[in-house]
């Protein structure tokens, strides 16, 4: 039924700063706390109070900017956009419309196909965020305006994207760039990325573009498949029974998966944009953007390929590592001091990681210092230890904050290679199973295990393996 | 000579050598207004216990020598500045409950002075006027003669001052709403160059436009009182970080070899005969004083007063859109939803004139005729601005009739919001340009009525302004003339 169409989709994702302050006063932005009490006369929209932009908001849409390869804006304009309702304390948003802060970007993404494609980024802008609605049971709503005059950016996507799985693609990696670029805390659940979807159907090979229904504000990567989804079938459907689409807003439900009208193109606004007086045009230097572009973080793209090209990993490791900026910190630190970029992705891929999901930390709160873990896997690879006992160690450190020399030193965990420590041991075990001594000898050569582990036994495991293979297949054969 | 005939510098010097108490003086103007203020209607919130409170302290403070200008000295506010736990109605009735949080900055920097604040003036509502007619409680009466407007918007600040009910009052002024009632009330009023005072805590009418003036006795007071609110504010992202010069250091200089300019423009049949020759009477003691005259041309005059009622209103249509009723002031609920409590709250809450001016300013702001009247105006704004700019190539300060009239009758021209809109023709330029313009008195019509003559300067430099101003005055003593009240 779909290949009759093609879909195309276009983005436009909400993302929150991080910002201590909001956007144009000094309150603050967190999270959760007593309804209006993070409010002043400037974010209540009181008679006489002016908006003063926040200049770390204008860095953050500067850094977004630069990472998503937009050009920035040596002069742009903050707009109102007039509109009536209970959470916007002014009457109007203070947004931007004309001369945004970045324009002409682009984000490059795989494709379910593992094609690489390139979705264009039409726009960054910088606006403020509304308030929230508190609906109380019965006829009463509760107005709480600290989430009012948050700092936001709209990031405005090209209709360049073809599926659903596209459109998560595009999501994932945007929502990892503003996570790397620590403007973002990319909490999905608390409103921090938000995102709307322009759904449109043409028929293949049509040049113009189908009329296109707007999917509003959809809080997770899962929903907005969904909600995609169904609006591709509903259009679909409707075109299919030679009926046209309307363009209007639709709201995701997510109890039923399906979408539902909001308004119609002919309830749209008309809101009114002007350039906002209270604020002077922002004018930005060259000097400014230099600044900020020096202070850009390493990509995961980028930081992939230099991880395969320096550290000499698998590119799968590469990509687990760099999916996050701490972890590819941690494990970027581990390997500065150790120097064995595989024996290091293993140990942070496997033994660091589960010990983070154990303890339900964060790599950023990891009780074991890259430098710390550097001193146990030089003990893997000097031979002090064996793999399994540097498990153990690690336990420890993780419980103590102590270095792994010393724990190796006090719980005697230093390997043993010394042939003439081994010998005995050996003995002991081939004199003690003669039975087994036998078939081996009679050609039941996969009992060596089963010494090696009577031996590991013994010694509690720090017999050196490579050590104790040899003596032991010299003792057998001998 | 009672106290309250003083002017604020006279009130100062006798204060700070301690020859007169701020709570004798408080008091004097307390007693003022009882006295007189039921004939002219200029006060809406009087605060005469938090005045003598504020006095005495101030009196402490002078006694201890750590005076400031202005400690002790009474002063008034147009009820557009927002004043911490003083009802601050901006003569509305959707604000008529609203008792803000907090001062603006212009009335911190005076609280900071010591500066005693008697209450808040009556006003046109939302500072959209020029009769005090449009004041949401009932207008305000010239003190000169009561059948008469006091002009506005800053009507209550004007008459304030010429009744001698305060030392000095600040205004706001959007297109002549300080000098066309000073001229009206035979007062001094400056509105200085946009981005001079903070306009930070002062109710918005039209953002672009919108500047805080003194309005006083005479124009040492005026500068005194711009030395205390004036400069820099970083809660206001439109003030200019220009340093603020000592306005009355160079009050006295004289104008031997000032140029002023003559706009061609401003000097038209139908001019009323009155004030044209008592400008003309102006310009010839300004000459005897030492001044050079030049013809200069404001080529774009013809279309300021269309661009400033596209401009101011559709700001206005944006920064009235926060009165719905929902955090504070009125709210008309009749319990069928958010948008007919809106509808109901703003209905009964705004007089005629506001939702003229939102309705005005909505349509030019709306789809598709966005570009046919809000961003031609603004186009025709810079060729205004340039206007004066080039002007200011050839003349020091321009010099110009301030209203085409004496004040009128209330009642006059209220059926004719058009006539009421072109008795601001020549003070609206100045707002467009951004720059700085002041009204001195310089006659008085043989109905008995005080004639202004607005003096215009160049961006910033209200220095030149004010000396020119304090020049002319030399020459007469129309400033002097006390209102027959």
């Amino acid at each position: 039924m779909l290949s009759k169409y093609e879909v195309v989709i276009g983005l436009e994702v909400h993302v929150q700063l991080t910002t201590d302050t909001k956007i144009f006063c000094h309150c603050a932005t967190r999270f959760g706390n007593q309804p209006n009490s993070q409010t002043c006369p400037v974010c209540l929209g009181l008679p006489g109070s002016l908006p003063v932009l926040n200049k770390k908001v204008v860095d953050y849409a500067i850094l977004t900017g630069l990472a998503t390869h937009c050009s920035i804006a040596s002069r742009s304009l903050l707009a109102r956009k007039n509109y009536f309702y209970p959470d916007l304390p002014k009457g109007y948003q203070i947004s931007q419309l004309e001369l945004p802060i970045c324009e002409h970007g682009r984000l490059e993404i795989d494709s379910p196909e593992g094609e690489r494609r390139t979705i264009g980024i039409t726009r960054i802008h910088m606006e403020e965020d509304a308030g929230k609605l508190l609906h109380d049971s019965g006829a009463v709503s509760r107005v709480d305006l600290n989430r009012a005059c948050t700092p936001l950016l709209e990031i405005v996507s090209e209709p360049d994207m073809r599926s659903s799985d596209e459109a998560i693609a595009y999501l994932k990696k945007l929502h990892q760039i503003v996570v790397y670029l620590g403007v973002c805390d990319g909490n999905l659940e608390e409103g921090s990325f938000r995102c709307d979807a322009n759904v449109s159907l043409r028929p293949r090979g049509q040049k113009e573009f189908g009329t296109r229904a707007e999917l509003k504000n959809i809080n997770s990567f899962r929903f907005i498949k969904q909600a995609i989804d169904y609006e591709v079938e509903r259009q679909a459907d409707i075109l299919d029974e030679g009926g046209r689409v309307i363009q209007e807003t639709r709201l995701f439900d997510t109890a039923s998966g399906t979408t539902r009208s909001m308004r119609g193109k002919e309830e749209a606004h008309d809101y009114r944009y002007f350039p906002d007086p209270d604020l002077v045009p922002l004018l930005v230097s060259e000097d400014w953007i230099e600044e900020i572009r020096n202070s850009l973080p390493e990509l995961p793209e980028t930081k992939i390929d230099r991880f395969v090209r320096e550290y000499g990993i698998p590119r799968y490791d590469a990509e687990v590592l760099a999916a996050e900026r701490a972890t590819a910190d941690y494990y970027d630190a581990l390997v500065k001091e150790q120097g064995n970029g595989k024996l290091c992705s293993n140990w942070v891929m496997g033994e660091v990681q589960r010990a983070l999901n154990d303890s339900g930390l964060p790599v950023a709160e990891c009780p074991v210092a890259p430098r710390q873990l550097a001193g146990l896997l030089k003990r893997i690879e000097d031979n002090t230890i064996s793999g399994k006992i540097a498990k153990q160690v690690f336990d420890a450190m993780w419980k103590s904050d102590r270095d792994a020399d010393s724990i190796i030193e006090e719980q005697g965990l230093r390997q043993v290679s010394d042939l003439g420590a081994i010998e005995p041991i050996i003995d002991q075990i081939l004199a003690a199973n003669p039975e087994q001594v036998a078939e081996f000898r009679a050609g039941k050569e996969k009992l060596l295990g089963f010494f090696v582990g009577q031996a590991m036994k013994l010694t509690k495991g720090k017999a050196n393996p490579a050590a104790l293979n040899e003596v032991l297949v010299k003792r057998l054969k001998g | 000579m009672s106290l309250t005939d003083l002017t604020l510098r006279a009130i100062q010097q006798r204060l700070q050598a301690r020859e007169l108490t701020s709570v004798d003086l408080t008091r004097a103007f307390l007693d003022r207004i009882a006295a007189v203020d039921g004939r002219i209607n200029a006060f809406l919130t009087v605060t005469g216990e938090q005045a003598l409170a504020d006095a005495a302290l101030a009196d402490r403070r002078l006694d201890e020598g750590r005076g400031d200008a202005l400690t002790g000295i009474p002063l008034a506010l147009k009820d557009v500045f927002v004043t911490e736990g003083v009802r601050t109605t901006c003569a509305s009735r959707i604000l008529d409950n609203f008792i803000p949080p907090y001062d603006g900055t212009a009335v911190a920097r005076l609280k900071a002075q010591g500066a005693v604040l008697l209450g808040k003036l009556n006003m046109d509502e939302f500072a959209m006027g020029s009769s005090n007619e449009n004041s949401g409680y009932s207008p305000v009466r010239n003190p000169w003669n009561p059948d008469y407007v006091p002009g506005g918007s800053s009507g209550g600040s004007a008459a304030c001052v010429a009744a001698r009910m305060a030392a000095a009052t600040l205004g706001t002024d959007t297109g002549g709403s300080i000098r066309q009632p000073a001229s009206h009330c035979g007062v001094v009023g400056l509105k200085p160059t946009y981005g001079r005072v903070s306009r930070y805590g002062v109710v918005a009418y039209a953002s672009s436009l919108d500047q805080v003036g003194p309005i006083a006795r005479d124009v040492e007071d005026c500068a005194m009182l711009l030395q205390a609110v004036a400069g820099h504010d970083p809660a206001d992202a439109t003030s200019v970080t220009l340093p603020v010069p000592d306005y009355c250091a160079a009050l006295k200089d004289g104008v031997k070899g000032l140029k002023i300019g003559l706009p061609r423009e401003y000097f038209i049949e139908g001019l009323d005969p009155e004030v044209q020759k008592a400008l003309e009477q102006a310009i010839a003691a300004l000459g005897d004083a030492g001044a050079e005259f030049v013809q200069v041309s404001l080529p774009h005059t013809d279309y300021a007063v269309a661009c400033y009622y596209i401009i101011s209103t559709a700001e206005a249509s944006s920064n009235l859109a926060r009165y719905d009723g929902v955090r504070f002031g009125r709210r008309v609920d009749r319990g069928q939803g958010l948008i007919d409590m809106f509808m109901q709250s703003r209905a009964a809450g705004f007089g005629p004139e506001v939702k003229r001016r939102i309705m005005l300013g909505t349509y030019a702001l709306s789809s598709g005729y966005y570009d046919a009247y809000y961003l031609k105006a603004q186009k025709v704004r810079t060729l205004i601005r340039q206007d004066f700019l080039d002007a200011f190539d050839r003349a020091d300060v321009l010099l110009t009739p301030v209203a085409p009239t004496p004040a009128f009758k209330l009642g006059e021209k209220t059926a004719d919001p058009l006539q009421m809109y072109l008795s601001d023709i020549f003070t609206i330029p100045a707002n467009l340009a951004g720059t700085c313009a002041m009204s001195v008195p310089c006659g008085v019509s043989a109905e008995g009525l005080p004639i202004g003559l607005q003096l215009i300067g160049r961006p910033f430099d209200e220095a030149t302004l004010l000396r020119a101003g304090y020049a002319f005055q030399q020459t007469g003593d129309w400033h002097q003339r006390p209102a027959p009240l």
